[in-house]
């Protein structure tokens, strides 16, 4: 605690106001971007991506330091070309009380089937992005650890195939620690998956009973040795705090115990009430009834401050790692780049260059696994829709997921975006955030924006306020900047710009 | 909401008119193709040129002239008896389709309002001779009683209709009340005897007792299926007696209605009690002394159709060129310029009961907000409106309403006519002081003053007395629920002046209430507590002396100005903490602690806290599902720009209204 706010007050500049030092060779200055002068530049800039250095993301004002990464600038197309995967496998053997994800639970599940469409999607996907180097491969769900480790391979066979695949590419894959998974995961190694996610959510029976987990804390335990065994370093475990009839104490100890055991990294979720969902109804009825928010706030804290001193830093809201075992695939999202969603209602975010678009689209695949089949056989893909994103939408996106990093947004990374368009001036200059910034609940200094200790936990009540003034300020700047920021040759009376 | 609150004018903007008869009363005011000068719309005109032909009104007999009115309460059915009685008379096209539940407007549907209904003039057979009746409409809801009154004072007799099946209700009374103070002959008519639950003998007792109606005169009828309809017309041209009226006099017409037309300006209702008028003639209003020229007369069939002239007795519109409606206000007398009357009697202009400070959610909208409130108040004289400023709400308007739902309608059709978004602040009656300083004598110019908003309420020492409006409230319902209905008047303050059994167990009361404890959400509370079967109504009774007192709020100590109301002394305590609560319950959690305090004076007499916000941040945008969030995120950067701030605390725009809401969210 002392040492982070060491720190803000030395990022933090005096009155509350950073002055921002727009220099060195890791700073993409604003006029080069503006030069560039083509619209596929300027789609590229939306999109640039520093290679994912292990390890990078250790910038921010709080929690461990760590290695900062070294800018570097790729202006160049190949940054339009390269892109992380996401598979979504839509099976569970049984349906959590708390999950409302998309997710089927079939006695018979068509494996042929599936590894067919799944195969064929990312095909298709891999051409319409023209995406040649995948960073990155998540496999979620669902229940991933159901589907066949041949399914896997074919799937990675076929980004083989079409895009550069570097050897030490990460493949994550979810997996219930059951028995019988723990049984098939060398299989799943083999089939190329290189860091495992395992769902543990809690160490007490009870609790997994409650949160409708097929699995026992004993069965979770050995699933994790059995993990860390074959993917040392590359094992994280997932656990929710915030259970009903949970408190402190009891969540500390049980932090600790996991703690003794674990890998090098750790997802920390608080649980939810999703409407449908059969806990919902349960709390509705009051047969079971949530922490209240206090409860919730220190079970949190507690546990930031037993992993801090565990040595793992906190990359993110949610996730912790230590010798730099961070999800790369996760951080991409994080920070605004691409990525292709294959499987039943998947997301994406890409510029579909061999539709021969610019701009980038937010896609969803059909949601339901038949009729999602059909559509890939049929059309080669199951995009069931697509939303072209302005540069503000974009923008927008990356605020939200951006400062759930420790590292916060980087000059570097909003710039890449907008540029032309600072930090500064999408978000310095008013009143509330000077006061966010005064609270020493957000840092804005030379690196860039991010939320201090205590502003993460608030992040979701500081979010709505960033992005109305964000919406605000970049009118503002689209209005005055009008003549500097065209790229491209207006029609003659066209008052659009290149924002829009 | 409050149904009977609040006389309102409810007009048609200008919807799409698919069938041209059916919707009658809508191509009055101005929809398109309503109002072509020739004649009525295609089709009809050769019915119209026929009639034209074969009535000369200029020699029409006066005795042969019925004018009346249907009155009734909400969804008695009023308007379907309009309809066929216009289909009776071939005023307009019988077809299945005349049915005035097709033509509410999406404010009167949600709101259960009838829509205001036009006049129109009939040309009715009857053994053997041919008589002009004149359907006169009460604008759309009695409440305020004055315009109503105004609106009988055209006529000689009056329809009362009563739902077979729900009986003598709250405004049924009202209504009669009004139409027996005018002394007009008066028809009963027991409606909707088709319905499988009516009870018309029981509703005919209900009449002979609280109206002294011999229940044998009752007409029954069903205007749903057109049974008994022809019954109706020959008691009206029986019993009701022709207008006096005096050709030889100078012109004396009375404006009981007015409706404001885009290209023509205000087109007035008018009934004439003297004289003649004709195109070309220059009229003068006895209210505002302007002096106009005659464009164009003619009676309303019910649509426009141009007469030559319109003559004593007679009833129809005047169209002479006054820019809005206020210029024809609703009782005024308008008379030859150069021929002066004596006025008819007991015009005074619109009177507002509810006040409350309108202000645009965003300060840029303030111009296009002036804008819209500009053209709504074109088409009703009755909204007041002073220009004001709020240290936190910015510059916007206090605005004066016949009523609550006046108001809601008001502010409905600002958001779903003109796209508005507004806040409102809690509203407050016209409260009034008596001053003792005479430093404030001479600032005010009086010693009576009426105080339209909180803020400027005078201090205790300053003032003789207080003053507050007082209603007399008419409920009717089943004696079921007499124990809590008593109970929540007398949480209201108010006073009983009578009870009676209409019949075996049906109970009406009446009772004194301060206007500010009924204005809020009185009849929601009445209604919900009566399952609905309970009804209101209430008239205008005056002032009363009250013990009053200024209740501030205060926000993290910062007094604000808004949130300021007037309370009864003995209320003060509940009332404080009921609107602490309530502000509790509206202003979301923020990064600090919220200290709200009501206060009188220095003294806090009630207090709530509203916690700060520890934790807020989740995780739940794996798998790259980030719109959602998105969703949710934006929509609150969206009511960011809906929010308040007095200090540092936001406040959400429903807060200023809803503080004075005794129940939570209906």
């Amino acid at each position: 605690m002392v040492k982070e706010r060491e720190r803000v007050t030395e990022h933090g500049g005096e009155n509350g106001l950073s002055v921002i030092v727009v220099s060195g060779a890791d700073m993409l200055p604003p006029g080069t971007a503006a030069a560039l002068g083509q619209p596929l530049r300027r789609a590229v800039n939306r999109l640039v991506s520093p290679p994912l250095v292990r390890g990078s993301g250790h910038t921010s004002g709080w929690g461990l330091a760590g290695e900062q990464a070294p800018g570097q600038r790729h202006l160049d197309e190949t940054t339009l070309h390269r892109a992380a995967l996401y598979i979504h496998w839509p099976y569970c053997e049984k349906r959590c009380t708390y999950c409302n994800f998309n997710k089927y639970i079939s006695p018979s599940v068509d494996h042929d089937a599936m590894r067919d469409g799944l195969v064929r999607e990312t095909e298709t996907l891999l051409r319409n992005s023209q995406v040649k180097e995948i960073t990155s491969v998540f496999i979620g769900g669902g229940t991933p650890s159901l589907a066949r480790p041949s399914t896997i391979a074919s799937v990675l066979e076929t980004v083989a195939r079409a895009t550069h695949f570097p050897h030490n590419l990460e493949v994550s894959m979810e997996a219930n620690p059951t028995s019988a998974a723990a049984s098939r995961l060398a299989e799943f190694k083999a089939a190329g998956v290189t860091r495992l996610s395992l769902g543990v959510q809690a160490l007490c029976d009870h609790d997994l009973k409650i949160l409708g987990r097929d699995h026992t804390a004993q069965e979770a335990l050995w699933s994790l040795e059995e993990a860390s065994k074959l993917f040392p370093g590359h094992t994280s475990v997932d656990i929710i705090f915030g259970r009903p009839g949970q408190n402190v104490e009891s969540w500390k100890e049980e932090l600790e115990e996991l703690l003794a055991l674990c890998d090098h990294h750790v997802s920390l979720y608080q649980l939810t009430l999703e409407r449908g969902t059969a806990l919902y109804k349960q709390v509705q009825e009051k047969v079971l009834s949530m922490p209240e928010q206090e409860a919730m706030a220190q079970m949190y804290q507690a546990a930031r401050s037993i992993l801090r001193k565990a040595g793992f830093l906190q990359y993110e809201v949610s996730n912790f790692a230590k010798n730099g075992a961070v999800c790369l695939h996760n951080l991409g999202y994080w920070r605004g780049r691409q990525y292709l969603g294959v499987g039943p209602g998947a997301h994406g975010r890409f510029v579909p260059l061999g539709e021969g678009k610019t701009q980038r689209e937010a896609r969803i695949q059909t949601l339901e696994p038949s009729n999602w089949l059909r559509e890939v056989r049929r059309f080669g893909h199951g995009t069931r829709k697509r939303v072209q994103q302005s540069e503000l939408d974009i923008l927008e996106e990356l605020l939200v997921m951006g400062l759930r990093m420790n590292e916060g947004i980087t000059h570097q990374l909003w710039l890449q975006c907008s540029p032309g368009f600072s930090l500064q001036e999408a978000l310095g200059d008013t009143a509330e955030v000077k006061q966010y910034l005064e609270e020493q609940l957000l840092v804005l200094d030379d690196r860039g924006l991010r939320c201090s200790w205590e502003g993460l936990a608030l992040l979701d009540t500081l979010l709505p306020t960033l992005l109305h003034q964000l919406q605000l300020s970049y009118q503002k700047s689209v209005n005055r900047s009008l003549p500097l920021t065209c790229f491209v040759p207006q029609a003659s009376g066209s008052t659009a710009t290149s924002r829009t | 909401m409050l149904t009977g609150l609040g006389r309102f004018q409810v007009r048609f903007a200008g919807p799409s008119v698919s069938s041209v008869c059916v919707k009658w009363r809508r191509q009055q005011h101005g929809g398109p193709g309503a109002t072509s000068p020739g004649g009525g719309p295609p089709g009809r005109g050769d019915c119209l040129q026929r009639e034209k032909d074969k009535y000369d009104l200029s020699k029409f007999p006066v005795e042969n002239i019925r004018n009346f009115s249907i009155i009734a309460h909400v969804d008695h059915g009023k308007s379907t008896l309009a309809d066929r009685l216009l289909e009776i008379t071939g005023a307009i096209v019988k077809t299945e389709r005349n049915k005035q539940v097709l033509d509410k407007l999406q404010v009167e549907r949600e709101r259960g309002i009838t829509v205001k209904a036009q006049t129109a003039t009939l040309f009715y057979h009857h053994a053997g001779r041919t008589y002009l009746l004149n359907l006169i409409d009460t604008p759309g809801h009695v409440d305020f009683s004055y315009e109503v009154s105004r609106s009988l004072s055209a006529c000689q007799g009056v329809l009362l209709i009563v739902d077979a099946n729900e009986g003598i209700q709250a405004q049924t009374v009202a209504n009669f009340f009004l139409a027996f103070e005018s002394q007009l002959m008066i028809i009963p008519v027991i409606n909707k005897i088709d319905l499988k639950h009516a009870e018309p003998e029981r509703v005919a007792k209900q009449i002979e007792k609280v109206f002294d109606i011999p229940k044998e005169e009752c007409i029954q009828i069903s205007a749903k299926l057109g049974t008994n309809v022809d019954q109706v017309l020959e008691k009206v041209v029986e019993k009701i007696p022709p207008p006096r009226a005096n050709l030889s006099d100078p012109l004396r017409a009375l404006v009981f209605d007015s409706t404001y037309d885009h290209y023509r300006g205000v087109i007035a209702s008018v009934a004439l009690f003297d004289g003649w008028v004709q195109k070309g003639d220059k009229i003068m209003s006895s209210y505002t002394k302007k002096v106009y020229e005659v464009n164009e007369v003619g009676i309303l069939r019910p649509d426009q159709y141009p007469l030559e002239k319109l003559h004593a007795g007679q009833v129809g519109y005047l169209v002479a060129g006054m820019k809005e409606v206020k210029e024809a206000q609703i009782g005024d007398t308008f008379h030859l310029q150069k021929q002066p009357v004596e006025p008819l009697t007991g015009f005074k202009p619109a009177k507002p009961m509810v006040f409350a400070g309108m202000y645009p959610v965003d300060q840029s909208e303030y111009t296009n907000l002036r804008k819209a409130v500009e053209k709504l108040t074109l088409n009703d004289s009755s909204v007041t409106v002073h220009r004001d400023s709020s240290p936190a709400l910015g510059a916007g308007w206090r605005l004066g309403f016949l009523g609550l739902l006046h108001m809601e309608v008001f502010n409905q059709r600002l958001e779903q006519e003109y796209n508005a978004s507004v806040i409102l602040t809690a509203p407050t009656v016209p409260y009034k002081a008596i001053l003792s300083s005479s430093k404030l004598i001479k600032e005010y110019g009086e010693e009576e003053i009426t105080i339209l908003n909180p803020c400027h309420f005078p201090d205790r020492l300053q003032v003789k007395e207080y003053l507050e409006p007082v209603v007399t409230g008419t409920i009717l319902s089943p004696d079921d629920y007499i124990g809590k209905i008593i109970s929540l008047c007398q949480s209201r303050r108010g006073v009983q002046r009578n009870m009676v059994y209409i019949d075996d167990h049906r109970l009406m009361m009446q009772y004194l209430f301060p206007l500010n404890e009924i204005v809020m959400d009185f009849y929601d509370s009445l209604k919900s507590l009566s399952s609905g079967y309970a009804s209101f109504d209430y008239e205008d009774a005056g002032y009363q002396v009250a013990d009053l007192i200024k209740m501030d709020i205060y926000l993290n100590g910062k007094l604000v100005e808004e949130l300021a109301t007037i309370v009864h002394r003995e209320k003060a305590y509940s009332t404080g903490k009921a609107i602490a609560e309530r502000l509790k319950d509206t202003i979301p959690q923020q990064l600090f602690e919220i200290a709200i305090q009501a206060a009188i004076g220095n003294k806090i007499i009630a207090r709530e806290t509203i916690k700060a916000v520890r934790k807020n941040v989740l995780a739940k945008c794996y798998g790259g599902d980030i719109t959602r969030k998105m969703k949710l995120l934006k929509r609150q950067a969206e009511g960011k720009r809906r929010m308040r701030k007095i200090g540092n605390v936001e406040i959400p725009k429903d807060a200023f209204i809803n503080v004075l809401k005794r129940q939570k969210d209906k």
